[in-house]
């Protein structure tokens, strides 16, 4: 990187300088300066800690430092049951919780060979497309804030909020659902909420396209993500990117086409593809997601059958409250396995979905117990984090946050 | 010919020395060797233009508490040209707790690296740079050790100096 020499500061600054006895013109303008930038600072989307090290106010060298959340999810799994875990897996991703909960119990499922009823895998993609557009509007919402555009924020968050009363009907809870169960569902989708879930995707077209013009006619918007963090396919690849972020540099790679889980083999979307690898390629492929997430939905709700919710395997599935008050069987295999969990096999398996952020995995190990012997979780945040130090060196201060807002991090999951 | 039977045929005749153990449980495929390959196998998982893993989706090590290896690392490994995912596994002895690093072969496992670091306490050879990533630098423990207590160890976190 070039320095600075005295003919390129501006006469009047120069003059000021030369003024103040206590700094030398070299040291204003030649030393390296390291700036701190968070825990706590509004654009690092949580408590994510850069260390930058500035020559004027280009970056030349970039330090991340993750941790400050850890509260050792990977420990506490060890502990406790498979169902105990699911609320847990809430807190990992806590943008779109609910596509958590469906990987957490398609790993467990795979494990202990459970068939999962179809209206029931149906529910569970209505859900984790649900989860991936709200994830992706806050996403979208949020990286706008980050770059000054400050309504956007306000009307994505509006969808959002839909999306909220969604779940709200469905399972009781707006943020922290844990609304899936072993072998299916805690309770059948009602009525109201898919008749909800119908007028979200009907209209979310032409709101998203609403947010869209505040964005893609916005010269300031434009210009300042323009190739800006520029990652080649090759560098992505070797990064681990996987997701929305992979898809910005070339890489038409879907972990619902590639190994399709639930009933994604039976649906029809695209794969947004963009080949610049930009900040502003990021965008573009959030935004063509939503879309996408919206057919899928559409689709769904045409194909899902009526039927059962939850696996009959009384051993492993944890039977419906009214039944559990009304008779002695599933009174006995609720306290059974309350107490002393599901026993799957001796086995390891890892599984990963499609998540909102990229693939989301589980790696759990079982010696037969009703606890995992090990847990691993794959979160996509911690691994895109990684290669931060690559897309901000050479860039401003000011474009650090726009390319983190445009790989979009959560703590929750990067720190586990 | 069968994708798992290439990839085996192929890894036993460049590596003849690395006892593969082969195994296949819930449809994926388990590849045991030993770990003094792991640099030179990984290198050729990922570079040879039928099988071309190029993406490592994930490092980390299960503890096995009694036994006599007792760590074992597992790799994940993804390639997109098959979209086929491989599990590679590699047993490291608590008595020589290290293992050679792959973060020349994909960049994405220097952090993986690190996390198992500090979580397990395995070192990995030639790693560029091998600090704690979670736990502050002067934690003396290994959290995900089966031999460290749920609760923590009272007194092994203190509070910053002022």
């Amino acid at each position: 990187m070039d320095r600075l020499t005295k003919d390129d500061v501006h006469p009047k600054i120069l003059q000021k300088l030369l003024e103040d006895s206590d700094i030398t013109i070299e040291d204003a303008l030649e030393n390296e300066m390291i700036l701190n930038m968070g825990p706590q600072h509004p654009a690092t989307h949580g408590v994510l800690r850069l260390l930058l090290r500035l020559d004027g106010e280009t970056v030349i060298g970039c330090v991340p430092d993750v941790g400050y959340l850890h509260r050792g999810y990977e420990k506490m799994a060890e502990n406790m049951s498979y169902y105990e875990y699911i609320p847990h897996t809430d807190r990992l991703d806590y943008i779109s919780p609910l596509a958590n909960n469906v990987a957490w119990v398609l790993a467990v499922e795979k494990l202990a060979g459970i068939e999962v009823p179809i209206r029931a895998q149906y529910i569970r993609m209505i859900i984790a497309e649900l989860a991936r557009v709200a994830s992706h509007l806050v996403a979208i919402g949020s990286f706008a804030m980050d770059v000054g555009a400050l309504t956007v924020f306000l009307w994505t968050l509006r969808e959002r909020e839909k999306i909220m009363d969604i779940w709200d009907i469905l399972c009781g809870a707006r943020f922290t659902n844990s609304y899936t169960r072993i072998g299916g569902v805690a309770n059948d989708a009602q009525p109201e909420a898919l008749a909800l879930v119908k007028k979200f995707i009907e209209e979310i077209d032409s709101n998203l396209s609403e947010c869209e013009s505040l964005l893609n006619t916005n010269r300031i918007f434009i210009e300042r993500l323009d190739g800006v963090g520029v990652i080649s396919k090759e560098d992505a690849l070797s990064y681990g990117y996987t997701g929305p972020n992979l898809r910005a540099s070339g890489v038409e790679f879907d972990l619902r086409r590639a190994t399709p889980y639930l009933q994604y083999d039976k649906v029809d979307f695209r794969i947004p593809v963009f080949t610049e690898g930009d900040c502003l390629a990021r965008y573009f492929v959030r935004a063509d997601e939503v879309r996408e997430s919206a057919k899928i939905v559409k689709q769904v709700l045409q194909l899902m059958p009526q039927g059962e919710i939850k696996a009959n395997l009384p051993k492993s599935v944890l039977p419906q409250k009214t039944e559990v008050y009304s008779k002695m069987e599933e009174l006995i295999h609720d306290f059974m396995i309350v107490n002393f969990g599901i026993n799957p096999p001796v086995g390891e398996v890892y599984h990963a979905i499609e998540g909102s952020k990229g693939e989301l995995g589980f790696y759990i190990v079982s010696k037969g117990e009703g606890h995992p012997w090990k847990c691993k979780i794959r979160s996509p945040s911690f691994i895109h984090i990684q290669s931060l130090p690559h897309l901000v060196k050479g860039h401003m201060v000011s474009d650090v946050v726009a390319i983190i807002g445009s790989i979009d991090p959560i703590m929750g999951e990067a720190d586990k | 010919m069968e994708l798992k039977e290439l990839i085996s045929q192929k890894l036993q005749t460049n590596f003849s020395e690395a006892e593969f153990e082969f195994s296949e449980y819930r449809n994926e495929f388990n590849i045991k060797f030993n770990k003094k390959f792991v640099n030179p196998i990984c290198k050729f998982l990922k570079e040879d233009s039928e099988l071309e893993f190029l993406l490592c989706e994930d490092i980390t090590a299960v503890d096995w508490a009694k036994r006599t290896n007792r760590f074992t690392v597992v790799y994940h490994i993804f390639s997109i040209k098959h979209n086929f995912r491989l599990v590679l596994k590699s047993d490291v002895d608590e008595a020589d707790c290290a293992i050679d690093s792959v973060s020349s072969v994909w960049k994405t496992s220097n952090w993986q690296e690190r996390e198992c670091y500090d979580m397990y306490g395995i070192k990995f050879n030639n790693h560029p740079d091998l600090r704690r990533i979670y736990m502050p630098e002067e934690f003396e423990y290994h959290p995900l050790r089966k031999d460290f207590p749920l609760m923590g160890i009272p007194g092994s976190l203190p509070l910053p100096k002022k």
